[in-house]
C-alpha cells in the first residue's frame, strides 16, 4: 500500500524529536543519553502492552476494557511459571534466563488469547455496534477476571524478579543499558514490523481489513469473516498477554489491579496515537516513554499526571490523535 | 404528593410499592434497631442513591458517557474535610468546605462537557477513565492537601457526633444520639437531592436531554442549543455527586482514595445503574439497595448455602464466600444482556415506545 506522506503525517514524529533535543536542554548529555535510551525502552514496553488493544479497536470497533484484566493475568501467569522452574531464574546462564522468560511470555499469551477467544464469542459477538454496552460489558469481564485471579494466586503481591544475567548492564563508557531493556526493545520491535507486515502486506491482512471495509463482499467470497474477527480478537488478546508478562517481569512484581494502574498508560498511548492506528500507537508509546522517563529525573512527583496533560494536550491540539484511522 | 415527584411515578405498581417499602425503610431504620452494621449499611445505601441517580442524569437522559464520576464524589468528600479541618469542625466551616467543592466540581463539570464536545463519545469514555484514575493516584500522593494514601480522619461538629444523646426511643429502647440526627440530615439531603433530579428530568430540560440522547442532529436542527444543554446536564450531574460525597464522607468521618475515588466507587456506580436501570431514576434506588444489601450480606449468604467442606476444596474456592463479587460480577454481565433495563425496566410496561431502551445506544452502529 503505497502512501503519500503529507506534512501531518510528520508532525508527530518531529514532535518526539523535539522533546529529545528540549530535554537536553535541561539535562547533562550523559545523563540524557541514558534516559533517552529508557525511555524508548519503556515506551517499547507500554507499546506492547497497548497495540492489541488499538488492534481490536481499529480492527473490530470494539473497545475492550478487559484489556487491563489480561495484563495482570498475564503477570499471574509468569509468576506461576516462574514457580514452575525456580531454577531458571537465578542460574548464571543468559541462554536459560532469555528462555524462561520466553517461556513465561509464551504460556501468558496462550492464557490471554484463549480467553479472548472466549470473551469474543461470549460477551463482544450479541453487541458489536453498541459502544455503551461493550464498555459496559467488559468492565464487567474486568471485574470477573480479577476476582478469578485473587480466587487462584490470592490478594497479595507476587514477586516475580528479573533473571539474573538479565538484571546486568552493557555499559560503553558512561552510557549503560540493562540486558532486559535490551530484549524488551528487540521484542518491542519486533512485534511492531510484524504488525505492520502482517496488516498491510500479508493476504490475511488484505482479507481482514477488506472485511473492516464491506463485510458482506468479503463473505461473497466465501470467506467466513466472523473467524476472521474472532481470530483478531484472539491475536491483540495474546499480545497483551505478551506485554503484561513482560511489565511484570520488569516491575518485578504481580498484584490484582496491577493491570488497571497500567491502564493510564495504554489508553494514553492509543488514544495520542489515534484509535485503531499502530503506527501512531507506536510513536505515542515511544513519546509518552520518553517524557515519563525525563519528568521522572526532573521532577519525580509529576510523573503521574504527565501521561495525563499530554493526553489533553494532544487532544486540543488534533481532536482525532496523531493518526486517526477510519472516521466512523 | 405527586407534585413531589414531579408527577413521574414508577410505571409499574409493585415497582411503586417497592420504591415506597424501602423509602420507608430507610427512614425508620435507625429508631428501630441498635445495630451499627445495618445503619451503616443504610447510610451507604442513602449517600449512593443520589449518586447513581446523578450518574443516571448523565448516561441516561443525556446519553454522555462519563467514568470521572468519582472525581466529583472525592472533591466533595475531601472539600468537606478540609472545611472541617480548618474551622475546628463547626458547621459553618463544613457547609463552606462542601460549597467550595461543588463550585470547583462545577468547573471540573464543566471542562469535561467542553471536552465531550469536541472529541468522539469512545474518545471520551477512555478519557474520562484515565481522569479519574490519575485523580485517584494524584490523591494518595498530595500528602500534604489530601492525607495520601491514609486520607484524612477529621471531627464532625459535636451536635452530630455519636457521644451526644438527644433522647430514647420508646418502644425499642434505641438511643438517639447525634449519629442519628446525622442519619437524619443525610436522609433528609439526600431525599432533596433526588427530588431535585426528579424535577430536573421531567421539565421541559430534560425532554430536550432525551431528545439529545435518542438523536442530537435531530435535537440541534429542531433549534435546540445542544451544546449548551449538554453543558449544564454535566454540570448538575457533577454537583449532585459532590453533594453525595460529602455526605459519605461527613457520615464516615473520614475521607481516603479508597472510599471515594477508586475504582471499586466506579464499580459500585455501574453496578447500581445496570441492575437497577437508567431508564428511570427510580433505577438508582433499586440499584443501590441490591448492590449495598448483596455487598454486606452475600458473603454471608453463600457461607450459609455451600457447606465448608466443599468451600476449602481447591475446585470449590470458587464457591466460597470470599468469592461474592466475583459472582456479583457474573451476575451485572447477565444483567446487561438479559434485562438491558434493569429492574426498573423489567416490568415496565406500555406507555411510550421510545422508552425501551433503557441504556442508549450512541447512534453511530455500523
Amino acid at each position: 500500500m503505497r502512501r503519500t506522506f503529507a506534512i501531518a503525517d510528520v508532525l508527530p514524529i518531529a514532535l518526539v524529536v523535539a522533546v529529545c533535543v528540549c530535554a537536553l536542554a535541561f539535562i547533562s548529555a550523559p545523563i540524557w543519553l541514558n534516559l533517552t535510551i529508557a525511555g524508548v525502552s519503556v515506551g517499547l514496553m507500554i507499546f506492547l502492552m497497548a497495540s492489541g488493544l488499538t488492534l481490536i479497536f481499529g480492527l473490530m470497533d470494539v473497545l475492550n476494557f478487559a484489556h487491563a484484566g489480561l495484563i495482570t493475568l498475564a503477570g499471574y501467569v509468569t509468576a506461576s511459571v516462574y514457580a514452575a522452574m525456580p531454577g531458571w531464574v537465578s542460574s548464571n546462564d543468559l541462554s536459560t534466563n532469555v528462555l524462561i522468560v520466553l517461556a513465561a511470555a509464551a504460556a501468558s499469551m496462550l492464557v490471554a488469547g484463549a480467553l479472548g477467544y472466549v470473551i469474543e464469542r461470549i460477551i463482544v459477538r450479541p453487541v458489536y455496534g453498541n459502544h455503551l454496552k461493550q464498555i459496559l460489558a467488559t468492565t464487567g469481564v474486568l471485574i470477573i477476571i480479577q476476582q478469578l485471579a485473587i480466587a487462584i494466586w490470592g490478594a497479595d503481591l507476587l514477586h516475580v524478579s528479573q533473571p539474573t544475567e538479565l538484571k546486568k548492564a552493557v555499559t560503553f563508557g558512561t552510557f549503560f543499558v540493562e540486558n532486559y531493556r535490551l530484549l524488551i526493545c528487540a521484542v518491542g520491535l519486533a512485534q511492531f514490523v510484524a504488525m505492520i507486515w502482517a496488516l498491510e502486506r500479508s493476504h490475511l491482512g488484505l482479507l481482514i481489513r477488506a472485511a473492516v471495509e464491506d463485510r458482506e463482499s468479503v463473505e461473497s467470497m466465501g470467506y467466513e469473516v466472523k473467524y476472521l474477527f474472532v481470530g483478531v480478537f484472539a491475536a491483540g488478546s495474546a499480545m497483551a498477554g505478551l506485554g503484561g508478562a513482560l511489565w511484570a517481569i520488569y516491575q518485578e512484581v504481580i498484584f490484582p489491579e496491577a493491570g488497571l494502574q497500567v491502564m493510564i498508560m495504554v489508553f494514553s498511548v492509543i488514544i495520542i496515537g489515534g484509535l485503531g492506528s499502530v503506527l501512531g500507537c507506536f510513536v505515542a508509546s515511544i513519546l509518552l516513554g520518553l517524557i515519563m522517563n525525563y519528568v521522572g529525573f526532573l521532577v519525580p512527583s509529576a510523573v503521574v499526571a504527565c501521561g495525563f496533560l499530554l493526553l489533553l494536550f494532544v487532544l486540543v491540539w488534533r481532536p482525532h490523535g496523531f493518526y486517526p484511522v477510519v472516521r466512523r | 404528593m405527586k407534585r413531589l415527584i414531579s408527577y413521574d411515578l414508577p410505571a409499574n405498581a409493585w415497582i411503586a410499592a417497592l420504591v415506597a417499602a424501602i423509602v420507608l425503610i430507610l427512614a425508620v431504620l435507625p429508631l428501630t434497631t441498635p445495630s451499627i452494621r445495618s445503619v451503616n449499611m443504610a447510610a451507604k445505601i442513602i449517600v449512593f442513591i443520589p449518586l447513581a441517580a446523578s450518574f443516571i442524569l448523565l448516561i441516561g437522559y443525556t446519553g454522555i458517557v462519563s467514568f470521572a464520576h468519582t472525581v466529583f464524589f472525592g472533591i466533595g468528600g475531601y472539600g468537606l474535610a478540609l472545611g472541617l479541618l480548618n474551622s475546628d469542625a463547626s458547621v459553618s466551616g463544613m457547609l463552606t468546605g462542601l460549597m467550595l467543592g461543588v463550585a470547583l466540581s462545577a468547573v471540573f463539570g464543566l471542562i469535561i462537557a467542553l471536552l465531550s464536545l469536541r472529541i468522539r463519545a469512545i474518545y471520551f469514555a477512555m478519557v474520562t477513565l484515565v481522569a479519574a484514575l490519575v485523580t485517584s493516584q494524584l490523591a494518595s500522593r498530595l500528602t500534604w492537601l489530601t492525607g495520601g494514601q491514609d486520607g484524612v480522619s477529621f471531627d464532625i461538629p459535636d451536635a452530630l457526633s455519636p457521644g451526644v444523646r438527644y433522647w430514647t426511643v420508646p418502644f425499642s429502647d434505641v438511643p438517639v444520639t447525634g449519629k442519628v440526627l446525622l442519619y437524619y440530615a443525610l436522609f433528609a439531603i439526600a431525599a432533596l437531592s433526588f427530588l431535585a433530579m426528579l424535577r430536573i428530568v421531567n421539565s421541559p430540560f430534560g425532554r430536550v436531554l432525551q431528545a439529545i440522547r435518542e438523536n442530537e442532529f435531530r435535537a440541534s436542527a429542531l433549534g435546540y442549543p445542544t451544546t449548551w444543554y449538554k453543558a449544564v446536564s454535566s454540570i448538575l450531574a457533577a454537583v449532585f455527586a459532590t453533594i453525595a460525597g460529602g455526605l459519605y464522607a461527613a457520615w464516615l468521618g473520614y475521607v481516603g482514595p479508597g472510599s471515594t475515588l477508586s475504582l471499586n466507587v466506579l464499580t459500585d456506580i455501574l453496578l447500581i445503574i445496570v441492575i437497577g436501570g437508567s431508564g428511570s431514576l427510580y433505577g438508582a434506588i433499586l440499584g443501590a439497595v441490591v448492590i449495598i444489601v448483596s455487598e454486606n450480606y452475600l458473603q454471608s449468604l453463600i457461607e450459609l448455602l455451600i457447606p465448608v467442606s466443599i468451600a476449602k476444596s481447591p475446585a470449590g474456592t470458587l464457591l466460597s464466600g470470599d468469592r461474592w463479587l466475583l459472582w456479583l460480577g457474573v451476575l451485572y454481565v447477565v444483567a446487561i444482556y438479559l434485562v438491558p433495563e434493569g429492574i426498573v425496566g423489567m416490568t415496565r410496561s406500555g406507555g411510550r415506545p421510545g422508552d425501551r431502551r433503557a441504556i442508549p445506544g450512541p447512534n453511530h452502529s455500523r
